[in-house]
């Protein structure tokens, strides 16, 4: 018995039950365009999440102090002194490949004004490389010298939050002064808009200018609130994290015993935490896809036991004309094989053009994995033969005699 | 000499139910040769089933011999006797067993099917020349549904003869058929017969009996008679005989 010839009896057996064969597939259809949906659009989140993230500088690293004291109270972060200068020197010393960017950071909050107009913000002083590591670009002007920062210039760079209330009539900044707690800062540069950050920030309510001119005329302070710094490719920053800590160390003469007084965190730790969660999302929305799948394929089950009984008669006839038992077998397993197949098909291409109605309509961000067709795909015809075959094995094991004459 | 198609020899076939035994066949012995028209006979209750399952190779017997074209059938398994089956037996049925909603020449194919050695085109070739063979070469699209029960069993017979069996196997084929077109039948079975064709007739009624050419009366699980039919009715001329107008 060729296969040809097999696939043509299926074939022709369930066209002789369309609309039945139809019902049955519409169990794997919709399983399999579920889970085609839902991970495209469980993929498509985790994606947009991620690229969000990367937005704010995928090898972002951040260098912040922290208390190693075991006892004691516990200070905030930014009111510990311990990142100094000194520290950022210490890295430059490395001139490690896997870091091309640092940055101090120094900020302090207040009422920036202009003419009649005010507006409360923070002033954070950075050096030049702060732009890079930020992914900041320039509209328009020019950024700070490292000249500049020698010279503690009162220069600043302004985000569009800023200018749009600073300046409301629309007249170019550039150029003009405006006053940060009484400092007058001249505008040299205006920073292209970000938008809101992931965490609902607007990222474009910002002054950057020289940390030495914030550390000196607006906090005066010495100390950094905490470092930037930017690792050459998102995989050299776990090197680049080791690098910086081990010099930090070195500079702030911690022995062995005892612990960092600083953390190291790195942006790519971030994505991986935030896109764990909405893995976990994906996981749990192709889960219930995935149940579906498997409800279609007891449908598929359920529909094969009935229609070996019902077609007991045709069996008999079958195996009288010279069926084998491996024939019949073939037949029903290939008939349940081409039902979860064609679903599949159906399946697929109904899972694909509602995830992109899906994106259409709600734009919610989707992409559509090659692998999540592929498994489904496989899934179904598993799902097929696994359920297809106990059916397909009563319908062979069935005695032609007694199957000649069921009523 | 004429060759055997069918050599029985003590043929007997016991069953088992529960702690008794039933003795369906108790010893059989015939033989039929190529060409021959046997009607087997009998009564309900008399192994007439039995027999026919065991000819058809559906069943085996508990002991004796049954050579069917040269072949020990008791020394074959399953698929072996289904192989049998496909190549040397054409069955027709009472309830013709037609597959629904399929075309009659669809129908007709079904046996080649099975078998591994024909192509498309000669199985088609083949199921369109039973299908003349049977007079309905031009309903070959029609489904069961669409056609009358002569006809349908006029299908079945198609279907018998699109494997070249050495023997068309009949159970009551025209059981469900009024006078007229049971008459139909046996015409067609008689010339077929008359083209070489080994037929083998299970039926309970006389009339339809005396279309063969030999009788096989069964009583009890053993043979009661086995008689040449000296006078064989032709079948067409019983048709001829029919009244024209009859409403039955």
């Amino acid at each position: 018995m060729s296969i040809i010839n097999l696939l043509k009896i299926a074939f022709r057996a369930l066209k002789r039950n369309k609309l039945r064969a139809f019902l049955t597939m519409l169990g794997i259809i919709i399983g399999v365009a579920a889970v085609i949906a839902m991970m495209a659009i469980g993929e498509g989140s985790k994606q947009s999440i991620r690229s969000s993230l990367s937005g704010m500088g995928s090898n972002m690293i951040t260098i912040m102090p922290q208390s190693n004291e075991p006892g004691g109270v516990r200070l905030q972060g930014s009111s510990i002194q311990t990142l100094k200068l000194e520290d950022i020197i210490a890295i430059q010393k490395l001139q490690s490949k896997n870091i091309n960017g640092l940055s101090p950071v120094v900020s302090a909050s207040g009422q920036a004004i202009k003419g009649g107009y005010n507006w409360p913000t923070t002033i954070t002083g950075v050096s030049p490389d702060y732009l890079n590591i930020r992914q900041l670009k320039l509209q328009d002007g020019i950024l700070f010298s490292e000249n500049d920062v020698k010279s503690f210039a009162k220069v600043c760079l302004l985000g569009k939050t800023v200018i749009d209330n600073l300046f409301p009539d629309g007249s170019n900044p550039i150029g003009q002064i405006i006053r940060f707690k009484n400092i007058p800062f001249q505008v040299i540069g205006i920073l292209e808009p970000k938008g809101q950050s992931n965490f609902g920030q607007d990222q474009d309510d910002i002054i950057l200018a020289p940390f030495t001119t914030v550390q000196k005329r607006i906090t005066a302070t010495n100390y950094l609130q905490s470092i930037y710094a930017s690792a050459t490719t998102e995989a050299s920053s776990a090197a680049a994290t080791t690098e910086i800590s081990d010099a930090i160390r070195e500079s702030h003469r911690l022995t062995v015993a005892e612990t960092d007084d600083f953390q190291v965190r790195t942006q790519a730790e971030l994505i991986s935490t935030i896109s764990s969660t909405s893995s976990m999302l994906t996981v749990l929305l192709t889960a219930i896809a995935g149940i579906s799948l498997f409800i279609g394929g007891i449908g598929i089950m359920n529909i094969m036991y009935v229609s070996v009984t019902e077609r007991t008669r045709e069996i008999g006839l079958r195996m009288s004309i010279g069926a084998r038992g491996q024939d019949v077998l073939m037949q029903f397993l290939i008939e349940a094989i081409l039902i979860s197949i064609t679903g599949g098909i159906i399946g697929v291409i109904l899972g694909v053009s509602s995830a992109y109605l899906i994106s259409y309509f709600l734009n919610w961000p989707i992409l559509i994995a090659e692998s999540s067709i592929i498994i489904s795909f496989v899934v179904c015809a598993i799902t097929g033969v696994f359920f297809g075959y106990y059916p397909a094995k009563k319908a062979s094991n069935l005695d032609p005699i007694d199957a000649l004459r069921y009523e | 000499m004429e060759q055997k198609i069918l050599d029985i020899h003590d043929l007997k076939r016991e069953f088992v139910m529960g702690d008794q035994t039933v003795r369906a066949l108790k010893g059989i012995t015939f033989d039929i040769k190529a060409g021959e028209f046997v009607t087997i006979m009998g009564s309900s209750g008399s192994g007439k089933t039995t027999l026919l399952n065991i000819l058809g190779c559906l069943d085996k017997p508990t002991e004796g011999s049954y050579l069917l074209d040269g072949v020990d059938v008791k020394s074959l398994n399953r698929d072996e006797l289904a192989g049998l089956r496909n190549t040397k037996i054409g069955f027709v049925f009472q309830a013709y067993n037609l597959l629904p909603r399929t075309s009659a020449l669809e129908n007709v194919e079904l046996p080649l099917f099975y078998n591994k050695t024909i192509t498309a085109e000669e199985r088609r070739e083949r199921a369109i020349k039973s299908l003349e063979s049977v007079k309905l070469a031009e309903r070959f699209d029609h489904t069961p549904s669409q056609l009358s029960g002569g006809q349908q069993q006029r299908v079945a017979i198609a279907r018998a003869l699109v494997n070249h069996p050495v023997m068309i196997l009949a159970d009551e084929a025209t059981g469900n058929l009024d006078t007229r077109t049971s008459y139909e039948i046996m015409a067609l079975m008689q010339e077929l017969n008359a083209e070489g064709k080994t037929i083998v007739f299970v039926t309970h009624e006389p009339d339809i009996a005396a279309f063969s050419t030999r009788t096989i009366m069964l009583r009890d699980g053993k043979i009661q008679k086995d008689s040449i039919n000296q006078n064989q009715r032709s079948a067409k001329e019983a048709l001829a005989n029919l009244p024209e107008s009859d409403d039955y």
